[in-house]
């Protein structure tokens, strides 16, 4: 139709300022980067000027080439305005960064602000985006419109939640208003555990719900499309493997739904579109039903008015770019006049129909904290997630298994031992599914697993096959016939190998040589009825020819990084689709591989082919044995691809860059560590051992604290310092069932050092480009949680100077080529290595925007052997802060101190005029609120009492209430600081701590971490626990604490400038 | 462990062979093999008489998950069914769900399609087959379960004619009466009159209705080729003189455009999915459908007194039409759903309101 063909006209905005959620939380991590990078795509192609607010300076969306004006501020209202006084757009996106942008666009408009600068909402009105967030209003407002909700009334205090409680029956579920990913939601049994939940969720909100439980009820959702003309349509459905009770954030989710008829699907449909149209939102929604599985009754759980996780899942199930088009109709375009971008033939208009199944699990890291509670349910505690495509649930669900890369295989051949099965099965952990898979194993009907895990028996039956087929591959020879069974089930090479006995490598061997081989499929959005115009791949063996020829061409594959986990998260993303983005430069044909939906390399508009598979040697050596490329490219998505680096090589793969046989000497302790000998240069005193005696051996000759390690691992897992041999014996032990295959590595822990870091590129071995930055905070907090400073403020010339020459030796005689990181301690002049990655790492996005550099083009560029521009190390006139952003609230019991183990999720890097300026507005940017009238002091044993004596200082200069624990409070007096003194949680004497902080009278707690009595310990923690569970901000490290007093002292909040990224 | 179940085969006019695993009837049959996208409702689909000499391929490669419903009756019709039949010549599908799960099934689809007498085949490569169809169109095939069959056009037999019922029946709902030309009616559409209290008169294909008494006319939808239909064409031609109020569904909406005198033609590959984007022309609305067909109707050969009403939003093929004047409407896609979307469900008030 010619008709359809012109441009339609809409009245565009000149000037558009987008939210960004910030840093990677629980709850609002990657999704984000996506949702943001499509919708300043979509922008950019109508010619809108775009101004984005977003700290997070790890993302794609901040890039250059990306928004017009980037500000690494903090998204809160303060800054905001200022932003918007300064940039003066006439228009606001708030859908496109979580809940963060949400609430500060709520907050914008509740003080005036937009109306004041003139500046209009775009897309979905505030009147709606209140309506989905007002937990009362919503539930009021879908009962006006003949729509179910949750029976339940809002209180705003205890006694009031009781009584709710009690007209409803226990057991009762209790959420919290305005909060993301279910903060301060649990179910409670009885009034006892409703007290407790209702306080906690207060603490968050003014108001929470007191709702009936919809136990064993399914999770179905919608992803709902509505532009300005009124036309609706849903993208996709989803249906939650784990039934009502569990977030849909900590499900397993399967796309499309499975268990639901024609009518109880279009039912749901139905009211999806209902409520979006009554609600009038305009672009992306999400709605959450539960449903009853013994009838077709209902309850619509929530709306979220704008992009979700589940929407960039959604988005990557089926293809369809849902932050792109969500884009397009805030601006006033209807869905009949966008393309459909996948068929480019076809209209956006569509509900995609998919001739695949999609299965997402989330990631979890829960090892990863001290106390923490490890039951999931209402709430977020994963931190990432995996999604995997096929053509048979059991084939998904073995894939998205072994993409977790928590150490399993799939849901067969694991041994994981459960003490009570039932237990399990009943109170879901992270590790219910391979508990069903168990139970199985151990003749448990299906029945009896449903009656305890509620779980829809289609999805358990499914899980049967898997185990059975186990136990078929070790009873049966592998003929043809049962090995492309297996296949089709989503069995690895690796699983069969461990049934019969042989290695990974003679399974694949023989299943070449019985031609069982994997097809290429595409994703198409249409099952087929229509071709695709894109490379949006998947493999599976449930098929019989491939969609797309190989490229046999110039061409490169870039491995990614996988889940975003702790550790590993949207930073090594960034470097992977610079790294595409280079090489389409250099004229090569790009392969991404990729399996995490949150992620923007795995947008199929990146790459040339974009491969939504597994990062294991099978399925890397599957695809690059079929598009024959020119190479590899290994180093940018982290220690996933790393790992597999030297396997792959054995393989005659050609990795680009850096030869893997290199790489394996960085990463093996014994071979680095001889090489550092050779070149003089000192590490901290370490040894690899297998047995207590030989540990107790080594602590005699070097003396305590020692760092304690498993070899071969990524941000510190599972690492621990000890400072008595009790603890030493108490590690090894546990250490023992961590990892068989590696020894446990023990280091001299070195106190008092500074931790220096260099992120660089080298060409054939010669230093091409770098940068050196600082931790704030002492060596032993991971260098993932600490504090960076570049350029370094404060390191002395000499101490540079020798990281530097360091650095030339290392990657002279590693003949590095490509991106690396190292890690030094010092202490006065003299340096120590502590760690070497021959790869890029999580600081390389955070110094090339510093600096101006893009480190990773130059690294791609000495890769592929091409011309790169010399490296001028030139003075900055101004300071680059990083700062990690915790999810402590999240982990219930969690303690929120800082070690050795990685426990930040995200980050943010700011810019400011000086040290002091960048680092208020990097904590500011984390969610620190800065104090206002008291601070509780309890600054641990007596070096740090003296180190912290200016801080206190400072604190009362600037007019502070003090109060302070026992000693601090002594220590103090001494010093003539006048203090109050509290009494410990555990004295139960008044004034008593908890009564401080239960009152929310305390808007900063410091509290240093004491190594000595238990009991200590235990006050230390609770009060930790209470700030962290009442909001309230906490410093646990000392240098930090002197940073922020300093910096408080140095500079007015209000004197912070509200520069750009471009203005520096 | 091992199969017990039996290899088939699905052979194509073109030669290709798609072998797979038999879990319906046990026999062989020949038909036309068409695919369908949608994801869900398999009874539904099933049932419906535009299937008839129809081998279907399902793109969505999960099947059987939630078994079939039993056989409850809601004003004299199957409850949970379009039909009291299994329409399709066979299935072909990906992945058989062998075990199933929901509170409303009383069987699962093989002991279903068993009891129905339909050979059924799955571990067929779906998407492989669906693009053979995409891009040689439509064809005849056979699915082969021991004994080999003669490949047969359905399309050259009189199918409306094998569906349709054999005498008038009457379902009384209000005082407005519908007469029901059916020519492999959908339960769901006679239910959508019921609903709106209309007493539905349903006759068969070539039924005279010149004595009959009703207040508007709606023609159903159904198999293979209009032009099949002559005798429901003349009919209407004559209902068309008479200005009575009609609405055309699907295999109806083709039927109306020959009574007025325009042409329909087969399409390359149909259109059989539950997400067909159509836009309204007089609003330029888009509504979602659902829909099951293998003809359609020439735009370019409709009268001056007629205009387009919708029109298919991925290739522009006809969607449906109205007259200028007078009470005449007509939509390819179904509006009462089952399976797919209810988007368009108001087409029924929207004849309705033509109704006197």
């Amino acid at each position: 139709m010619a008709k359809n063909k012109q441009k339609p006209k809409i009245n565009k905005p000149k000037k558009v300022l987008i939210l960004g959620s910030g840093a990677l939380k629980i709850g609002e991590a990657g999704e984000f980067d996506y949702s943001g990078s499509q919708c300043l795509k979509a922008l950019k192609e109508e010619g809108i000027k775009t101004v984005l607010v977003n700290p997070n300076i790890a993302t794609i969306q901040t890039s250059e080439g990306m928004a017009d004006t980037v500000y690494f501020l903090p998204v809160t209202p303060y800054f905001v305005e200022k932003i918007i006084k300064k940039e003066r757009p006439d228009a606001i996106l708030l859908g496109f960064g979580g809940q963060t942008a949400l609430n500060c666009g709520l907050e914008l408009d509740a003080q005036g602000i937009l109306k004041k600068y003139n500046v209009k909402v775009l897309g979905t009105s505030i009147k709606a985006i209140r309506l989905t967030e007002d937990r009362k209003l919503f539930s009021e407002f879908l009962k006006s419109i003949d729509v179910k909700t949750p029976k339940s009334r809002t209180a705003t205090n205890i006694e009031q939640a009781s009584q709710v409680a009690q007209k409803l029956g226990y057991p009762i579920m209790v959420r919290s208003g305005f909060a993301l990913g279910g903060l301060g939601s649990g179910v409670a049994r009885n009034q006892e555990g409703l007290k407790l939940l209702a306080a906690k969720a207060l603490a968050y909100s003014k108001q929470i719900l007191v709702e009936e439980y919809l136990h064993g009820w399914k999770e179905i959702e919608y992803e709902v499309v509505r532009d300005s003309k009124d036309n609706c349509i849903t993208v996709c459905n989803m249906e939650n493997f784990d039934p009502m009770g569990i977030h849909t954030g900590e499900s397993i989710v399967v796309a499309p739904s499975q268990t639901l008829t024609n009518h109880e699907y279009h039912k749901l449909r139905q009211i999806s579109i209902h409520v979006i149209r009554s609600l009038g939102i305009v672009g992306e929604c999400n709605i959450q039903f539960a449903f009853d599985p013994h009838s077709e009754d209902y309850r619509v759980i929530e709306v979220n008015a704008r992009l979700s996780r589940s929407s960039a899942l959604a988005s990557k199930a089926t293809g369809y770019p849902l932050a792109f088009i969500a884009a397009k109709l805030a601006l006033g375009y209807s869905l009949s006049e966008l393309d459909n971008s996948i068929t480019k033939k076809t209209k956006a208009c569509f509900e995609p129909a998919l001739d695949y199944v999609v299965l997402k699990i989330p990631r979890w890291d829960m090892q990863k904290f001290r106390e923490v509670d490890t039951k999931i349910g209402s709430e977020m505690k994963s931190v990432g997630e995996v999604m995997a495509i096929g053509r048979k649930f059991e084939e998904v669900l073995q894939k998205a298994l072994r993409m977790l890369s928590i150490g399993v295989e799939g849901l067969a051949c694991n041994a994981l031992q459960f003490d009570d099965l039932e237990h399990e099965l009943e109170n879901p952990t992270d590790r219910r599914i391979f508990a069903i898979a168990q139970a199985f194993k151990e003749g448990m009907p299906v029945d009896a697993i449903y009656a305890l895990s509620r779980i829809d028996k289609w999805f358990l039956y499914k899980i049967k096959h898997i185990v059975d087929m186990e136990h078929n591959l070790k009873m049966y020879s592998l003929s043809k016939e049962l090995l492309l069974k297996a296949k089709q089930l989503g069995f690895s090479d690796n699983q069969i190998a461990l049934l019969k006995g042989k290695s990974e490598l003679e399974i694949r061997q023989q299943r070449k040589q019985l031609g069982v081989m994997p097809f290429v499929r595409q994703i198409d959005t249409l099952g087929a009825e229509y071709p695709a115009s894109t490379n949006y791949l998947y493999m599976t063996y449930n098929s019989g020819q491939h969609d797309a020829l190989p490229l046999k061409q110039k061409a490169a594959i870039v491995l990614g990084s996988g889940a975003y986990r702790i550790g590993s998260s949207v930073e090594f993303d960034w470097c992977c689709v610079n790294a595409v983005l280079t090489l389409q430069q250099l004229g090569y044909k790009t392969i991404m591989i990729n399996y995490n939906p949150e992620t923007v390399s795995t947008d199929y508009d990146i790459c040339d082919k974009l491969y939504f598979e597994e990062l294991s040697l099978e399925r890397v050596l599957d695809i690059y044995e079929y598009e024959q490329p020119s190479g590899v490219i290994v180093s940018m998505g982290g220690q996933i691809p790393n790992n597999i680096a030297l396997k792959l090589h054995n393989q005659n793969v050609k990795i680009f860059g850096t030869s893997p046989v290199n790489i394996d000497r960085a990463e093996d302790r014994h071979k680095f560590s001889q090489l550092m000998d050779t070149l003089h240069i000192e590490q901290p005193a370490w040894k690899e051992v297998t047995t207590v005696e030989d540990a107790k051996r080594f602590a005699e000759t070097v003396g305590y604290p020692l760092l304690v390690r498993p070899s071969y691992v990524l941000s510190g897992s599972a690492m621990s310092v000890v400072f008595e041999e009790k603890r030493l014996i108490e590690y090894i032990k546990k250490a023992a069932d961590i990892s068989r295959e590696h020894p446990v590595v023990i280091t001299k822990f070195i106190e008092n050092a500074k931790e220096i870091e260099i992120d660089a590129v080298a060409n054939k071995g010669a230093l091409a480009a770098y940068a050196i930055t600082e931790h704030i905070e002492n060596a032993g907090v991971h260098s993932g949680d600490a504090t960076l400073v570049l350029p370094a403020q404060r390191l002395y010339a000499e101490t540079a100077r020798k990281i530097l020459d360091y650095s030339s030796k290392i990657a002279q005689s590693l003949q590095i080529t490509g991106p690396f990181n190292m890690q030094f301690l010092a202490i006065d002049n003299d340096v120590k290595i502590i760690e070497c990655n021959l790869r890029a790492s999580r600081s390389f996005p955070f110094v090339s925007k510093v600096m101006k550099r893009n480190f990773i083009d130059i690294a791609t560029k000495t890769m592929l052997g091409k011309p790169i521009p010399p490296f001028k190390n030139g003075k900055l006139s101004y300071v680059g802060v990083k700062a990690p952003q915790f999810s402590f609230t999240r982990l219930k019991g969690a303690d929120p101190v800082l070690g050795v183990e990685m426990s930040s999720t995200g980050e943010v890097g700011c810019l400011g005029k000086d040290l002091n300026e960048a680092f208020l507005k990097a904590i500011l940017a984390v969610g620190f609120r800065l104090p206002k009238k008291t601070v509780l002091l309890s600054t641990g044993p007596l070096k740090t009492k003296l180190h912290l004596l200016e801080a206190c200082t400072h604190f009362k200069e600037l007019g502070f209430t003090l109060l302070a624990t026992e000693g601090t409070h002594k220590f103090l007096k001494e010093h003539r600081i006048p203090a109050t003194r509290v009494y410990w949680p555990l004295d139960k004497k008044q004034p008593n701590v908890m009564q401080f902080l239960e009152s929310g009278s305390v808007d900063l707690v410091i509290n240093i971490p004491k190594s000595s009595e238990k009991i200590e310990l235990d006050n230390d923690y609770i009060i930790r626990r209470m700030a962290i569970d009442r909001n309230i901000p906490l410093l646990t490290n000392e240098q930090i604490t002197r940073q922020f007093a300093h910096a408080l002292a140095t500079v007015k909040p209000e004197q912070l400038e509200i520069k750009s990224w471009q203005e520096y | 462990m091992l199969d017990t179940s039996k290899a088939a085969q699905l052979v194509l006019d073109d030669g290709s062979v798609f072998p797979g695993i038999s879990f319906g009837a046990d026999k062989s049959v020949s038909g036309e093999v068409v695919f369908n996208t949608g994801m869900t409702g398999y009874p539904e689909s099933f049932t419906d008489p535009s299937y008839r000499g129809q081998i279907l391929v399902l793109t969505y490669p999960l099947i059987g998950n939630y078994g079939v419903p039993g056989i409850d009756k809601e004003h004299n019709l199957l409850k949970f069914f379009e039909s009291d039949k299994v329409h399709i010549r066979a299935l072909i599908i990906s992945d058989y769900s062998n075990n199933h799960n929901h509170w409303n099934s009383r069987k699962s689809l093989a002991a279903w399609l068993q009891e129905h007498n339909i050979p059924a085949l799955h571990g067929i490569d779906t998407r492989s087959l669906t693009q053979k169809l995409r891009e040689k169109g439509v064809m005849l095939g056979k699915l082969v379960n021991g004994t080999d069959v003669r490949l047969e056009d359905p399309n050259k037999r009189n199918l409306v004619d094998e569906v349709s019922i054999e005498r008038k029946q009457i379902y009384e709902a209000g005082k407005k009466r519908v007469l029901l030309i059916d020519c492999g009616v959908k339960y769901s559409i006679i239910r959508n009159l019921l609903a709106r209290n209309v007493t539905v008169i349903r006759v068969p294909w070539d039924y005279d209705y010149s004595r009959e008494r009703y207040d508007g006319i709606v023609i159903s939808n159904g198999p293979g080729d209009p032009k099949m239909c002559k005798a429901t064409i003349e009919n209407v031609r004559q209902s068309i003189k008479e200005k009575i109020p009609i609405l055309g569904i699907c295999l109806g909406n083709q039927i109306l455009a020959l009574a007025a005198g325009a042409n329909t033609y087969k399409l390359k590959y149909g259109h059989r999915s539950q997400n067909q984007p159509c836009i309204d022309l007089e609003t330029g609305r888009c509504y979602i459908t659902s829909q099951n067909h293998g003809y359609a109707v020439d735009t370019k050969s409709l009268g001056k007194d007629w205009k387009p009403w919708f029109v298919n939003a991925n290739d522009n093929t006809n969607e449906g039409m109205r007259h200028k004047r007078l009470p005449f409407m007509s939509c390819q896609f179904h509006p009462e759903a089952y399976p797919g979307p209810v988007d368009t469900n108001f087409i029924f008030d929207r004849f309705l309101r033509m109704v006197k």
